[in-house]
């Protein structure tokens, strides 16, 4: 019951508090570029929930096993520095295996996730999943449980903002702000806005 | 073993059993390509408009292998390049319909007026955020060119406050079509006789000629005209059949406020 309860707090407060989008900042790319229409956003969003959880659990062992064995910390042996260069290695050939693997095995999955697949590659959420489920020292049930609460975050944000992003377009807005400025605007207003859930978590699950 | 070396050996050794599996997976789980795709992406036009109603030009030729899509879809190449495919794919290409553009207003500056000044962003579709447009007639052509922006063959331009398809450019994508908050464009099929009702108005008769004097009146002169009963009159517009009309052009003659014309001799 405890570790049902943590990992409950751990995935609500990845999609509420700390959501990667709008309260990391990480991931801005795909959030304005991918979310001016709904069916797309749902799309990449579904893809990088899908890469994150998978990337997660191929990092979380190389680091445990490969980079930092037990004992090994803070010592000669200790590698962790290594650990953007390999986390990137490992999640391009993973993301790439994944696409050779439903190309071939779930084509209707290969053709819904389309060109969102490779894209998201060398997607800074996903690296930064990775590595911040390390340094917040998560295990390994953990740590999937945070890349799926990252993932359905990031969906979140990625809805709610191609809304927000209609409106805005329809809106008469002075010229000088038109396009990119007026979509950063609404950016920080809906991050803003996400605030508000901060402690929620916390005060739900009493931990 | 020394930090730096480890590190290195660690780096090339994951690298390298990564380009081991990656191969593997390419041998293994090969999914061959029909060399016909490539083949017909390259005769196409390449304007990835999206006529034929794929995601773009690869996407169409994709379907027209895997899929059995028809070979004729491609409106920008015409029937030039349904030959062509044709060829690779091994088939008739059969007749290929082009497509083009219509306005369905006849509401020009005199015919029709405005219930308010707007002054804000000169766009349809911001002009039709405030109260449903300001023209009197709340179906027709709203006249800011929403149109003329999303034409990439520069085929469609305002001229006397509505929207005029240049018939020469129109390659029927239907970008314009899209682009139109009030959907008074739609592509209808490229024909020298068949005449097309060149209203939206759904009102009824005595509303509608209150707001212009070329609107559809629903009067049901031309549904009677026809000889074929290809025209019909629903909800106070008529509309024609272009399947079942055979172009003698009696609605044509009969229609009071003068809207039913042939697009293609415009």
């Amino acid at each position: 019951m405890e570790l049902a309860v943590k990992l409950a707090s751990i995935f609500f407060t990845m999609i509420l508090v700390d959501n990667y989008v709008l309260a990391k900042f990480l991931g801005i790319c795909p959030f304005l570029g991918v979310s001016k229409k709904l069916d797309s956003a749902v799309g990449m969003s579904l893809a990088v929930t899908f890469v994150m959880v998978m990337a997660t659990a191929a990092t979380w062992p190389i680091y445990k096993l490969i980079l930092v064995p037990a004992g090994a910390e803070n010592t000669a042996r200790d590698l962790s520095y290594l650990q953007t260069i390999v986390f990137i290695l490992i999640i391009a050939i993973l993301v790439q295996l994944l696409e050779n693997f439903l190309k071939k095995f779930i084509p209707a999955l290969y053709k819904a996730l389309g060109v969102y697949l490779p894209l998201i590659t060398t997607n800074c959420t996903i690296l930064g999943v990775t590595i911040l489920n390390l340094d917040n020292g998560y295990d390994f049930i953990e740590s999937i449980v945070c890349a799926a609460g990252a993932g359905i975050g990031f969906l979140v944000a990625m809805v709610l903002f191609s809304g927000v992003r209609r409106k805005v377009e329809q809106a008469i807005v002075p010229s000088c702000f038109k396009g990119l400025p007026i979509t950063l605007v609404a950016a920080a207003m809906t991050s803003l806005s996400f605030m508000g859930f901060g402690g929620i978590v916390d005060a739900i699950f009493k931990v | 073993m020394s930090p730096i070396l480890l590190a290195i050996v660690i780096v090339t050794v994951i690298g390298l059993i990564g380009a081991v599996i990656l191969v593997a997976a390419s041998i293994f789980m090969y999914v061959p390509v029909d060399e016909r795709v490539e083949k017909i992406t390259a005769v196409l036009a390449g304007a990835n408009c999206g006529a034929c109603g794929c995601a773009g030009c690869a996407d169409y030729a994709k379907s027209i292998v895997e899929d059995g899509n028809a070979v004729n879809k491609c409106t920008p190449g015409g029937a030039k390049t349904a030959a062509a495919i044709a060829e690779i794919m091994g088939v008739e290409a059969g007749a290929s319909v082009s497509m083009k553009a219509v306005v369905a207003c006849s509401g020009t500056c005199g015919k029709t007026s405005k219930r308010y000044e707007f002054e804000g962003l000169q766009s349809c579709q911001a002009v039709k955020g405030l109260y449903g447009g300001d023209g009197m007639c709340k179906f027709g052509c709203l006249g800011y060119g929403d149109c003329t922006r999303a034409c990439a063959f520069d085929a469609i331009h305002i001229l006397d406050g509505i929207a005029k398809v240049d018939r020469e450019k129109c390659v029927g994508c239907g970008a314009c079509a899209a682009a139109c908050p009030n959907s008074v464009i739609s592509l209808v099929p490229e024909h020298k006789r068949k005449p097309v009702v060149l209203c939206q108005n759904k009102d009824k008769g005595a509303d509608t000629r209150k707001a212009c004097t070329a609107g559809c009146i629903g009067c049901m002169k031309c549904a009677k005209a026809c000889p074929k009963e290809a025209i019909t009159v629903e909800n106070n517009l008529a509309y024609i059949d272009q399947d079942k009309c055979v172009g003698c052009q009696l609605c044509v003659k009969e229609c009071p406020v003068g809207i039913i014309h042939v697009p293609a001799n415009e």
